[in-house]
């Protein structure tokens, strides 16, 4: 067995590791003493995107470069990812939870038949066993999990671990194994992009702002915006404003919905239900503001007000515009 | 066409959830118990296909211990034909690898065209089972589908998956895996007929031996479950608007760091 923590690259499908990576192979790098290698499946890997992946970290890049493996399918990626785990021998395989990586993980685990654990929160080592956090029951509880046999194979929830400072100019050491991609039955036959909003996605944002059945109507969602664009935050919302329809479904918070885990939560007019509280928290600092002071999600609030939403949200976007100069 | 939609019993979103005595699973006494969300979306979209196309099957299947019958049955009251049942001790503390073993052995008795899951069960939240199935049985698989579309032969279907920044349109030929998200369909509600004729229809019972699995521990254990570490209670910020919305701009800059 080798020992070797591997971090499977997640990248914007224009050939750059997307910012999350920093994450994972800090963490690799930190349980394997600075053996954090980034094995990189991709139709094309931009050079500089190499050097970005040594500079978060990468002691190596095993670089698996071919048109065949784009888009990611499933059954393509698998067997590529197996055949280099049995030839050598990783310890660990650690991805960070994306759209495509919660599948892919979870397909590899079963093919190495090793366990596999998802969305994880913390990981540590005991004696020469990987233990895992993960929130389970909705976040309601924390489980510990460890696993029979290596590789252990975990998805890392993005923006809970710490990233390290990178190390501009460390050159990549970059390895091009030889591979086949077998046949992959499945064809993607459209692309439907989202209308951008400008603003950053959720489950990437560092700042996410939230609104509830308290913004009384789609028409609303305007002064969420424009406290979002003032300081970067993601808009995002509760199950109840969703199935109004005054917000698309990829914007819902919670356990029906997205799990989100900002530096920075702000929610308005949402009355904390236990199912939004799954999606959101793990966030950092959460904030909350609603009429009701009774409201659940004061319990779990750092910073709280009860007030009026409509009063409260143009003062606090002329604060954050005061205070970052806009 | 037939259908098979695993789905899975867990606590209901709005119970209380203890640590059990041994801390290693839920005190399970009190637990209201439901078919988890994202499967009920499952098992409404195998409906709409059988529906749609005027024939067809809708077979569920849950691993579990007895009381999984119930979530069974309501399956069977929305309108699913008849339910499995793989009710072993074996399975009990079975990871999501040991439970898609016991699901991949069903499907293959079984032979349907097409598998609709969840896109995760609530309690472990694991988001697993459908893909390591698909693995196993050597299927496309597609997660997080948002709408689909059979050809009218039957041989092919098209899903769209929700992705980062959009939705990725796939064609897979059948048979396939796919793993409903929330925005799919509203799931109906069993009618009183429904619960009725419910009664009549068939579950079949099978242990690990009916399946050919010999014994085997599962590859990823619990070691412990915790209750969440309690967050430092926080601060209400009263006063004028105006001065609580400067005093949370400059705490929020100051104390938390945050921004
Ligand atoms: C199986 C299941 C899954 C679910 N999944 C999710 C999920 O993923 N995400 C989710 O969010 N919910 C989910 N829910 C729903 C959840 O239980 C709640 O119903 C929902 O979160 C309520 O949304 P809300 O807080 O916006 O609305 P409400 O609970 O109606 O709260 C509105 C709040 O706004 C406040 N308010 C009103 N006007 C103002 C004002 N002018 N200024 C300030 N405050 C004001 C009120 O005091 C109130 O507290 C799920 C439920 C179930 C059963
Ligand atoms: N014990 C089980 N019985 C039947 N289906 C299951 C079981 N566990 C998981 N599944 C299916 O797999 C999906 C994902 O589960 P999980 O990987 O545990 O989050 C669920 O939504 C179900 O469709």
């Amino acid at each position: 067995m080798g020992t070797a923590f591997w971090c499977i690259v997640e990248d914007d499908r224009k050939g750059q590791p997307k910012k999350v990576m920093a994450e994972v192979l800090t963490e690799a790098g930190r349980l394997s003493g600075g053996q954090a290698e980034a094995v990189w499946l991709t139709d094309k890997a931009a050079p500089d995107g190499l050097e970005r992946l040594a500079e978060w970290g990468a002691s190596k890049i095993w670089l698996l470069e071919s048109p065949a493996l784009a888009p990611y399918r499933g059954e393509a990626w698998v067997p590529v990812a197996a055949a280099l785990v049995s030839a050598r021998a990783p310890k660990a395989i650690l991805g960070p939870v994306t759209s495509r990586q919660r599948e892919f993980l979870a397909r590899l685990a079963a093919r190495l038949g090793v366990g596999f654990a998802a969305d994880t929160v913390g990981l540590e080592l005991d004696g020469d066993t990987l233990v895992a956090t993960r929130p389970v029951y909705a976040g309601k509880l924390l489980s510990k999990v460890t696993w029979a046999k290596t590789p252990w194979v975990a998805s890392l929830r993005p923006n809970v671990f710490k990233a390290g400072d990178p190390q501009p100019g460390r050159a990549p050491v970059v390895e091009r194994p030889s591979f086949t991609v077998p046949d992959a039955t499945l064809t993607l036959v459209e692309r439907r992009e989202e209308v951008s909003t400008g603003l950053p996605e959720l489950t990437e944002a560092d700042l996410v702002v939230s609104g509830g059945r308290g913004l009384k109507g789609p028409e609303n969602f305007v002064i969420l915006e424009s406290l979002a664009s003032v300081v970067g935050a993601a808009v995002g919302a509760s199950r109840a404003a969703v199935d109004a329809g005054w917000r698309p479904h990829r914007f819902q918070i919670g356990q029906t919905g997205r799990t989100i885990s900002p530096k920075l939560y702000l929610g308005f007019g949402i009355s904390g239900a236990i199912q939004h509280l799954a999606g959101m928290r793990t966030s950092k600092v959460i904030v909350a503001v609603n009429k009701d002071p009774e409201a659940p999600i004061f319990k779990i609030a750092d910073y709280g007000i009860v007030g009026d939403l409509f009063e409260v949200v143009p003062a606090l976007t002329e604060e954050f515009k005061k205070l970052l100069g806009k | 066409m037939k259908i098979l939609v695993p789905i899975k019993q867990v606590p209901d979103t709005a119970t209380q959830v203890k640590v059990g005595g041994d801390q290693r699973a839920i005190e399970t006494a009190g637990i209201t118990w439901i078919i988890s969300p994202y499967d009920e979306f499952a098992v409404e979209e195998a409906l709409r296909i059988k529906e749609k196309r005027g024939q067809g099957e809708v077979v569920t299947v849950s691993l579990g211990p007895d009381r999984v019958k119930e979530a069974l049955r309501s399956s069977l009251a929305m309108g699913a034909d008849r339910a499995i049942h793989v009710n072993d001790p074996a399975f009990a503390e079975a990871d999501t690898l040991l439970t898609a073993r016991a699901l991949a052995a069903v499907f293959t008795q079984e032979a349907p065209q097409l598998a609709i899951f969840g896109r995760q069960a609530i309690d472990d939240d694991m988001g697993a089972v459908p893909a390591q199935v698909a693995e196993l049985l050597g299927w496309p698989s597609l997660y997080w589908i948002m709408e689909e579309a059979i050809d009218a032969g039957g041989k092919t279907i098209r899903a769209g998956r929700q992705v980062e920044g959009g939705l990725e349109v796939f064609e897979a030929p059948l048979p396939c895996v796919l793993a409903a998200q929330k925005g799919l369909n509203e799931p109906r509600y069993p009618t009183l007929k429904g619960i009725m004729g419910a009664r009549k229809k068939e579950i079949k019972d099978l242990k690990a031996g009916d399946l050919g699995l010999a014994p085997a521990p599962p590859q990823l254990s619990v070691v412990r479950l915790e209750a969440l570490p309690p967050r430092s209670p926080g601060r209400i910020i009263g006063g004028e608007v105006k001065d609580a919305a400067r005093e949370l701009v400059r705490a929020l800059r100051e104390e938390a760091k945050a921004i």
